[in-house]
């Protein structure tokens, strides 16, 4: 087990399965089909994330450098944070991208149920380690242990 | 963050929970970037970039709601990105049905939302309010709480103004609260360029080419561009505004440019000139080899790649009034060379409600009407934005249309071949 430590985003602690994604997270093209067309299970639509396609992102512990796309990102994360299609965290290698913090924050502050837990500033090591299908479990202060 | 004794209450909830929240909001978010205060908002106008009624958005409708219920609408009159649906573009029976009566079914309970926020007028939706025509053109040195990314990065490089490369939602919370937190390109240190762009091509770069090669180069950093002035001059007149405009847009889709300086052309650059560049700012090289690797680049996401298109759409960002007139100038010649007399795929300029009122009293609109080209106030991009058009064959001149969806790209000039004369 490795253990890695960042800033916490919005507050919370979770276990999950890790979802790891090198590239940018374009949040529109991820998230469209969950939100739009009834995918409950999240299923990521983004043709160009190879790592991410086709996986459900539901309950994942979602690992990724920064998220990527429209200027609608963050309203997007709102959205699909309040109809329960999220990962169960997200976990950033880089310090948080300005659509993505929006996204945190307006979900953390608005809205009620199930905190989505995120960290950012994990480190590159952090992303070169954690590999899709390992065990992440986010602490309170923004540990962040994997494996 | 320090936070004046009006701010401060306004965050202990002095002005009701919501404008708490707001306040919450915004403090939170400006903290996450090293924001020490926050700043009036100074705009004349607020820009929207959600004007889509999709019923994904409900969530969004309901905070929108709040906000109303709780009567902290902030006064600040607003436009918004254009509208997803327009009955002058081509779609059959089924797109119809799909566009009217379940995506969008929930359009016009959200327009009615805007309207009591501050729509500026009913026909406010575009992405480009800083044209002169629609009334949403901010002032140098004003600041901003936009978030429609070609906006932002035109007010800020070619207008002067400041904004953030914000998101969707925190745009209405900045305007609620008449703040927002200060950093990145709120401050003088945020705006030096990062990067210096040398231009060495052997004609004028295609606009949208240019911006998508800086934009994949640089991404988030500001790129202080060199070389430009055999092909834009030094005026900002309607030609080198509308390069800009589509140049700009295209950093800031196929990157996440929010400001770029042109040397010798936009304000900043003209007033401090190469003192805007920052020490150690990398270096990047544009010549004619490099933007042929960029454009070869694209991948071609048709399921037939060899498939012929059904539509082409120009104006994502919407078209200029310069843009239109000259266009119709361009089709009806090409029309003419290929002895064609009307276009032979059915094509769409999308421009603002505005531009396309004034266009409409000119001489060119007749003439573009008798080529078969349609005009439309659409957003192209969410006209898209659906696996029915998803699959379509469409094709564009628009590098942000190509990111966000199946749209294949191509430049001015092949572009206006394929309308006038076909071809693959």
């Amino acid at each position: 087990m490795k253990t890695f430590k960042g800033r916490v985003v919005a507050p919370g602690t979770v276990t999950a399965e890790a979802l790891v994604s090198h590239g940018g997270l374009n949040t529109l093209a991820s998230f469209q089909k969950a939100l739009q067309f009834g995918d409950k299970k999240a299923t990521c639509g983004d043709q160009n994330n190879p790592d991410l396609y086709g996986r459900q992102m539901l309950g994942k512990a979602l690992c990724l450098p920064m998220t990527i796309g429209s200027t609608t990102g963050g309203l997007v994360l709102y959205c699909a944070r309040a109809m329960e299609r999220t990962p169960a965290c997200m976990l950033f290698s880089r310090p948080i991208d300005s659509l993505a913090a929006a996204g945190a924050i307006l979900a953390d502050v608005w809205l009620e149920g199930t905190p989505m837990p995120v960290v950012d500033s994990l480190g590159d090591e952090f992303l070169e380690y954690v590999k899709t299908g390992m065990t992440v479990t986010v602490k309170e202060d923004g540990v962040v242990e994997v494996g | 963050m320090y936070l004046t004794d009006e701010q401060q209450a306004m965050l202990n909830g002095e002005q009701g929970e919501v404008m708490a929240k707001v306040m919450e909001t915004l403090v939170r978010y400006g903290e996450l970037f090293g924001a020490e205060r926050l700043v009036p908002v100074t705009g004349k106008h607020n820009h929207l970039v959600t004007s889509f009624g999709l019923k994904m958005m409900t969530p969004v409708f309901d905070l929108m709601q709040k906000i109303l219920d709780a009567g902290v609408a902030s006064g600040q009159t607003f436009s918004v990105d254009p509208r997803p649906v327009d009955k002058a573009v081509p779609a059959n029976f089924l797109q119809n049905f799909i566009f009217n009566k379940i995506m969008y079914a929930t359009q016009d309970f959200y327009e009615g939302q805007l309207e009591k926020l501050g729509l500026m007028g009913k026909d406010a939706f575009t992405c480009t309010c800083y044209m002169d025509e629609v009334g949403n053109k901010p002032e140098k040195g004003d600041i901003l709480s936009w978030a429609e990314s070609s906006a932002v990065v035109y007010a800020n490089s070619v207008l002067g103004a400041r904004c953030n490369r914000n998101s969707g939602i925190i745009d209405l919370m900045g305007s609620i609260a008449g703040y927002v937190p200060e950093f990145g390109l709120l401050t003088d240190e945020g705006r030096k360029a990062t990067w210096v762009v040398e231009v060495r091509t052997s004609k004028k770069p295609e606009a949208q080419l240019l911006g998508s090669a800086i934009g994949m180069k640089v991404m988030e950093a500001v790129p202080y561009i060199k070389g430009m002035e055999p092909w834009l001059g030094t005026e900002l007149n309607d030609a080198a505004c509308t390069y800009l405009k589509d140049f700009g847009a295209a950093t800031a889709s196929n990157g996440a440019v929010g400001l770029y300086h042109i040397a010798g052309l936009t304000p900043e650059a003209k007033e401090q000139g190469e003192a805007l560049i920052a020490d150690n700012a990398q270096v990047y090289v544009i010549d004619d080899a490099e933007l042929q690797r960029v454009y070869d680049s694209y991948p071609v996401i048709w399921k037939n790649k060899d498939a012929k298109p059904k539509l082409c759409f120009m104006g994502c960002p919407h078209m200029s009034l310069e843009q239109l007139k000259s266009w119709t100038d361009k089709v009806e010649a090409a029309l003419k060379a290929a002895g064609n007399s009307k276009v032979v795929i059915p094509t769409v300029f999308t421009a603002a409600p505005a531009v396309l009122a004034k266009f409409e009293k000119t001489e060119y609109a007749p003439r573009l009407k008798a080529t078969g080209v349609i005009t439309s106030y659409i957003c192209p991009l969410m006209y898209m934005n659906n696996p029915l058009c998803g699959s379509m064959p469409v094709i564009t001149s628009s590098n942000k249309l190509r990111t966000y969806t199946t749209a294949r790209y191509y430049t001015d000039d092949e572009i206006l071949m394929q309308i006038t004369k076909g071809g693959k």
